[in-house]
Formats: C-alpha cells, structure tokens, sequence
C-alpha cells in the first residue's frame, strides 16, 4: 500500500496485516542472523583490540609507542570512512574470503571491518576510566600485569564496557540495514526494495517499526544488566 | 645511622614532559628506624608522593639508592620487586579499593597474589578483620562503606601479607577530623602491637604531632629539616617548617583543632 494512494492510517494499519509480516519476518531472521554474528566477532576483536591500544599506551601496563601508534592510526582510517564507503570497499575482500561479495556472510565481512574499530574506541574509553591509584594499589601489592588486566581492569569497568558493548550492537544494527541495499537482505533489503522503490510503505512502517523494537530491546538489555553489577556493588 | 631500616641516599627524580623537565626529587636521603613512625610533611607538590613512590619503585628514581633491612631496593629485578612489594604495605588517600570486589575479596586480593591456601586466607582475613574492627563488613563492596571504614579494609589490605614496611599516602588527607584520629589510633595500635615501621606523608602537621616520633619537611623536592617531632615544634629551623607552625598555632587558638 502506497501513501499516494491511501491515507496515512490505513497504510499503517495495514503495516500490521499478516501479509505484510509474512515478508518482514524472514527479513527479520536474515538481520538477527548478521547482528548476532557480527557482534560476536566485534565483541571479540574489538575487546582485543582496545586492551592492546590501552596496554601499549604510554601510561600503560606494557608501553610500546610504535604498536600504539600503528593501531592508533589504522583504527582512525577505518574510523573516517563512512559506512557505505567500507562496505564498498570490503565487497572485494568478501570475495577474496567467501568467494561472493552478496548476501548474509559477505555483509558481516563489512559490518566487522566497520564495527571493531569503532567498538575498540569505546573498549578504550572504558578502560581508561579506572583511577590510576587502583592499579598503582594493584601493583604496590606485587600483582603480574596480567593478573592487573584480568582481574582489575576489566573487572573495574566491565559496566562501561557492557554499555559501550550496547552502543555496538545498535550501531551494527543500524549499519546492517544500509548493507541491506547493497544485496545482504534483511531488514535493510525490505526497506529499501519494497519501501522505496516500489512505494511500498506499509512494508516501510513495519520494518521501522522492528527495528525500533530490536534496538529498544537491545538497550534495554545492556542498560539493565550494567545497572545490576553497578547495583551489586552499590555504586548506585 | 647504624641502627637504620629504611635508608634512602641521593635519590633523585625528574620529571619529564614536551616542554621542561621538572625535578621533583633532589638528592634526598632518608634514615627511618625500625619500629618508629617517620612523618613527611610538606605543601603538595613538594615531592612527598613520589618520595614514597621511589620507596616501592612505584615510580622509578634516576638515581640514588633505597635499602630496606638488607635489600637494595633499587637494584632489584623484576620478580624480586614483586615478592619485596608484598613486604610493603601501602596505603592511599583515595583508598584504590577495587569496587568489584567485597571487603573479604579485596583484603584476599594480596594473598592471591602471594597464592596462599583458602583456609590459610580465610583464617587470615578473619584476623585482620578483628584488627581493623570491621568483622560484620566482610561481604559489604567498597560502595556500601564509609570513608574511614574504607581506609580500614586499605589498611588490613595493606597488612595481609605481614609486611615490615608500611607506606602512608595522605592515607588520613580525605577524612573528617573524627574519622581522621580513629585511623591514626588504629596506625599507631599497628605500629605498636606488630613492630611495623611506618612513614607517613601529609600536608597536615597536627597528623604528625599525634602520630609521629620523628619527621622530615620537605620542600622542593628536598628535605630541608629532620628531626624529633618535639625539635621540629619547638624549634623550627627553615622557613616552610616555621610557616606550617605558625598556620598550625593560628588554626589551633582559632578552635578550629578541637
């Protein structure tokens, strides 16, 4: 249904029929599907990575300016490029890698590239929220380095690290939608196929509508749980 | 000083950034007794902090040396700097409680380090506890504790692994005044019952005067006055030891010391 040929409410209504969600459903599946993935390996590489940027920084546990610099600065050339102009640019590495540059798999190869550097920053930011006296304290007492990684600072801010971790997945969502309109189906393909090009905007609606559901179900998730370890250990 | 402890000579420390290098120690040497409570004093940014940082190379001098009993601090290697740091127990102004552990954690924190035996732990804290009187806090986090029961759980924290040494760091400097004199009791009843030897740095002298025997005034990254607590009060040599006395009479005849 068209906004040029029936009236805003009735196009909304139907938004809702079953036909409508007949075609959004599976689109649903296909987008989970790349977050889920995607996040995992963002989660993973991003944490990595961020730990390396903080470990080799100069006030770090194991400084190494040359490593810190190189991250640094290949971390800020993933960072400047706009979503569309690194999904472009990975379709090739997608080939490379899975040997086709369409469809689900090909999307996450993008949706990581975009997203670990982007979550390494936030990984970051977390990580050099703790006070410098209570890794001092730490090392006072005769910790390794490791032992002051794993069980201080990651510990220390692991709530920061889940809302940054929350701020991730939303972003992963959003972009999985624009990878959408570059042949990765999902939500984003509906979106774009049915709502735009064919003034399908009954279809336009639900899938506005389900993506602000999974990004409210999402918040809601990663607020509630750093809410509950920050609660736990009354520092709210 | 033959009978000495703690001994420190011609330390020196720069510090470093993109436009100057700031020396904030200059040559300091330090003689602490075995058994007694060393006062540092000083207005901040005199040096104080990294004085006592050089003392567990929490910060590393350029030169000069620190001997505690018979080890050369400053030319321990990296596995030996571990095992002497446990032997030297240190405490901080804002605490550095680690908040994602309990009371009970953050005191085993030190031992796990030291890979003690759970009941060996267990017995131990349930020691230490006793001592700094906070038995009923040991699965209270940091976040449920007042500032002076924090500074308790550092305290028993720093004594858990049964160091020789204790570092005080403005451990009293975020304290209300009550607060303040219950930690110092609580410094000088572990001075006395286990032999510790204690320096303490702050900015504020009337700690000194109740809890130190002898001190040190530093300004500028030297110690320009050594003394007895009662030398120092009575008799002040340089102009920053006669500065502090004299803010310190005015504040007292204000009332503002009770």
């Amino acid at each position: 249904m068209s906004l040029y040929k029936y009236p805003f409410w009735e196009v909304l209504m139907h938004s809702f029929s079953k036909e409508v969600w007949e075609q959004v459903i599976p689109a649903l599946g296909e987008t989970m599907y790349m977050v889920v993935i995607s996040s995992v390996f963002v989660l993973l590489f991003g944490v990595i990575l961020g730990l390396v940027v903080v470990l080799t920084g100069k006030e770090g546990l194991f400084p190494c300016a040359p490593l810190h610099a190189v991250l640094g600065a290949i971390i800020n050339c993933f960072r400047s490029l706009p979503q569309v102009i690194i999904i472009i640019v990975m379709l090739p590495v997608a080939r490379l890698l899975l040997g086709q540059s369409y469809g689900s798999n090909a999307c996450i190869i993008s949706l990581i590239a975009s997203c670990v550097p982007m979550f390494a920053r936030l990984v970051e930011s977390s990580l050099l929220e703790i006070g410098k006296g209570k890794i001092e304290a730490a090392k006072a007492m005769g910790s390794s380095n490791a032992r002051i990684l794993f069980q201080i600072m990651l510990p220390e801010t692991l709530p920061s690290l889940i809302r940054s971790f929350t701020n991730a997945i939303v972003i992963v969502i959003s972009m999985t939608a624009l990878a959408g309109s570059f042949g990765a189906g999902g939500i984003g393909y509906i979106a774009v196929t049915f709502g735009y090009t064919r003034y399908q905007h009954d279809l336009l609606f639900a899938t506005i509508i389900v993506l602000i559901l999974i990004v409210q179900l999402v918040q809601l998730c990663g607020d509630a749980f750093s809410k509950m370890i920050l609660k736990k250990r009354h520092l709210i | 000083m033959e009978d000495c402890f703690i001994e420190v000579k011609g330390l020196w420390k720069t510090f470093h950034n993109k436009k100057e290098s700031v020396p904030v120690l200059k040559g300091i040497d330090l003689e602490v007794k075995k058994g007694e409570i060393y006062g540092i004093v000083g207005f901040s940014g005199a040096g104080k902090s990294t004085l006592v940082r050089c003392i567990n190379r929490l910060e590393e001098p350029d030169a000069g040396m620190v001997r505690i009993g018979d080890k050369i601090v400053t030319s321990l290697n990296k596995k030996e700097l571990d095992l002497q740091r446990s032997k030297i127990g240190m405490i901080f102004q804002q605490f550095n409680l680690f908040d994602s552990m309990t009371v009970y954690e953050n005191i085993a924190y030190p031992l796990r380090v030291k890979k003690w035996k759970k009941e060996d732990i267990h017995r131990r804290i349930d020691e230490l506890l006793d001592l700094v009187g906070l038995a009923d806090k040991k699965d209270a986090y940091p976040g449920q504790l007042s500032g002076g029961q924090k500074q308790r759980v550092g305290i028993a924290r720093a004594l858990a692994n049964e160091p020789d040494v204790l570092l005080s760091d403005e451990a009293t400097s975020a304290l209300d005044p009550q607060t303040t004199v219950s930690v110092l009791d609580l410094i000088k009843e572990i001075n006395q019952k286990l032999g510790l030897t204690i320096i303490l740095i702050t900015h504020e002298l009337e700690v000194i005067r109740y809890t130190c025997s002898r001190v040190a005034v530093m300004e500028n990254g030297e110690l320009l006055e050594k003394g007895s607590v009662r030398e120092i009060f009575e008799n002040p040599q340089c102009e920053t030891a006669k500065n502090f006395i004299s803010v310190y009479n005015k504040l007292r005849s204000s009332g503002w010391d009770g």
